[in-house]
């Protein structure tokens, strides 16, 4: 691992608990790890492994029972709601595997939306990143369809759009290929490692192992805690994998 | 999020369910309605009565007998006798507040010419009767001092008398009527004044000169009343208190004891119509306001579905940087929107209404402010129905709401 590269994300000993009922759920039982800028790192595990809890944790949805989480050097356990809600505008990404647009509502005007809640934009810069991010995800000719005029994968584009329009420190995906078809997810895949070589940070949370291949970085999560932890020194590309796929007479 | 894109999102939310939106703007829109239609209600009945009133004369004050107790029982008013040609001299000599003074005396009977016959009352007064009560004389002209000096048997009549007792249009000025026997000669007619708002025709009646009526018609020496004008409307207490001291002191009362007469002013009666039709509107509005509550909660109501139905959207929204403050600002603000734009709306159905009860013949006028009110009601309205909505989706937990169904 290259140290003289900027950290990202830290996590020192994270734990989190929930009460359910008289019971006490440790859902995190002390996580800790880095990562660095421009790591693509998968976050793997069965249901109940914690990674849900996990990715809302990086996400600053929520905070930790104890332990420290430092994004971008900042800490956030110790941050008010409003404070993690500005954080999560400038820092973070997120990609949901339901895609989560807003309905009957064009693609830019979706993928303008974070910036709707960030006042250092007007509407016109506000605009101009966004259709600069759907250039990006390759729907620079869709920018006036409406969210109910899309097919899947372009649903997802505009999501990963919107995740990429405030320049994010890190992008959080939650199984976002998970709702789409094989070939659409290798589609998927091919965007987020081109993102990955334009030096983005991205964190793909998936319970398929076969994302693995893909990433630069592979974190296995059980009982949570961390069971595995490592680098892929050989990272598949997804464009070939779209290649081998045998094409479909529709396509 | 700066206001014109919450405006923006508010519109669009309540433009994707229309139907939804009107069926709870449809409250606002008659409770609204409701309101200023009862308000134009009130204000024009009050408006008419008061015109009936100003209409009876200028800054009337009566005087009558009164409120005297003989061994501690009260006394029938009309059997007193405490109003002399003495306290009308007195008031005569020492006024300054008062311009017009008339003692009065009333009888009730009937009045024949030739085979027509009605029953009406005849009125003893002074010459000046007819600028306090604003009499105009259609016909012919009024009875002189001299006539009152002298007891003259003339009389002016009223419209309704003068219809019917010459039903073929035969002019009765220069006729000679009997009433209650006593022949009187009509030297003038009196322009019609109509019903009053308490249904009384007010034609009905024959004037003579007080000396008349007191010496040929009732061989009596007091007054029933006393009627006066005030200079002015501002100066109707000066006069009453005027009056209180002539009669106080004529009748030597002194001290603690109680006034034998009463004095009320057209004012006083004015302000108590005025009091009762109020009392009569605000239970109107109130009763239309109950349906503003009503229309307040059916918006609550909807915010709530749009609430639990948005979950997902709100989710999102928290995920990529809303705080609570916004989300609540913009689901406050389509409550605002939905209840403003029924007030709009209730404002030109309640004015439609008042035009259609106009033309049922109800008097109304529609006060302005009560248009102003109705939109400072209608964005409370949605503030405080808006408000608990609102904060609910404010509340809501990001990680539950990304991931709700």
């Amino acid at each position: 691992m290259d140290e003289e590269k900027k950290v990202v994300i830290e996590l020192q000993n994270v734990k989190r608990y929930f009460t359910v009922g008289s019971e006490t759920v440790k859902a995190l039982r002390g996580v800790s790890f880095k990562i660095y800028e421009g790591e693509f790192v998968t976050i793997m595990g069965t249901s109940g492994s914690g990674k849900s809890t996990l990715l809302n944790q990086l996400g600053c949805l929520d905070t930790p029972t104890s332990g420290e989480y430092f994004l971008d050097g900042v800490s956030v356990r110790k941050m008010s709601k409003n404070q993690r809600a500005k954080l999560r505008n400038r820092k973070i990404g997120f990609v949901f595997q339901s895609y989560n647009l807003l309905p009957k509502t064009t693609a830019v005007e979706n993928v303008e939306l974070p910036l709707m809640y960030n006042s250092k934009y007007n509407s016109r810069q506000r605009r101009e990143a966004a259709v600069k991010a759907l250039e990006a995800v390759g729907l620079g000719d869709r920018l006036n369809h409406k969210s109910n005029q899309m097919s899947g994968g372009q649903m997802q584009r505009v999501a990963i759009a919107r995740a990429l329009v405030n320049d994010p420190a890190v992008i959080l995906a939650d199984e976002a290929t998970g709702n789409l078809d094989t070939r659409t997810s290798f589609e998927m895949l091919v965007l987020f490692q081109k993102l990955y070589r334009e030096g983005r940070t991205i964190i793909f949370v998936t319970h398929n192992p076969e994302i693995a291949h893909y990433s630069s970085r592979n974190i296995m999560l059980r009982d949570g805690k961390i069971r595995e932890d490592t680098l892929n020194e050989n990272i598949l590309s997804a464009e070939e994998g779209l290649a081998k796929l045998p094409k479909t007479q529709d396509d | 999020m700066n206001f014109l894109n919450l405006l923006k999102v508010a519109l669009r939310a309540i433009a994707s369910n229309k139907f939804r939106s009107f069926l709870s703007m449809l409250g606002i829109i008659i409770g609204v309605a409701a309101v200023i239609i009862m308000m134009a209600i009130g204000q024009g009945s009050k408006e008419s009565v008061r015109k009936n009133i100003s209409q009876m004369g200028t800054n009337i004050i009566m005087i009558r007998p009164g409120a005297d107790m003989r061994g501690g029982v009260r006394q029938d008013p009309s059997a007193m006798q405490t109003l002399k040609m003495a306290d009308y001299e007195r008031i005569l000599e020492e006024k300054t507040f008062v311009t017009h003074v008339s003692p009065e005396v009333t009888s009730s009977g009937q009045a024949i010419y030739g085979a027509n016959n009605t029953s009406t009352s005849m009125y003893g007064e002074s010459v000046e009767y007819f600028d306090i009560r604003q009499w105009t004389i259609a016909d012919g002209e009024s009875f002189t001092e001299e006539d009152v000096r002298k007891s003259a048997k003339v009389c002016l009549i009223g419209k309704t008398v003068a219809d019917e007792l010459f039903p073929n249009g035969q002019d009765p000025v220069g006729k000679t009527i009997r009433f209650k026997s006593i022949p009187f000669r009509i030297i003038g007619v009196l322009k019609s004044k109509g019903y009053n708002s308490f249904g009384m025709d007010q034609d009905n009646l024959m004037v003579a000169p007080y000396t008349t009526v007191m010496k040929r018609l009732l061989a009596q020496t007091y007054f029933s009343s006393i009627n006066c004008s005030a200079l002015s409307e501002e100066m109707t207490d000066q006069a009453i208190e005027e009056l209180t001291r002539i009669l106080r002191s004529n009748h030597k009362i002194t001290g603690d004891a109680v006034d034998d007469f009463t004095i009320r002013s057209q004012q006083e009666m004015m302000e108590t119509m005025s009091t009762t039709m109020d009392t009569i509107t605000i239970i109107l509005v109130v009763a239309a306001a109950f349906s503003l509550l009503v229309a307040g909660i059916g918006i609550m109501n909807i915010m709530l579905v749009s609430v639990t139905e948005r979950t997902k959207e709100i989710g999102l929204r928290m995920s990529v940087g809303a705080r609570g403050i916004d989300i609540s600002n913009q689901f406050l603000l389509e409550s605002i929107m939905i209840s403003v734009t029924g007030g709009v709306l209730g404002v030109i159905v309640g004015y439609l209404g008042t035009l259609v009860c106009t033309s049922f013949g109800l008097p109304t006028s529609i006060p302005m402010w009560s248009i102003f009110v109705s939109f400072a009601v209608c964005t409370l309205i949605g503030i405080i129905f808006g408000y608990f909505p609102a904060q609910k989706a404010a509340n809501l937990d990001p990680i539950e709401a990304i991931r709700y169904e």
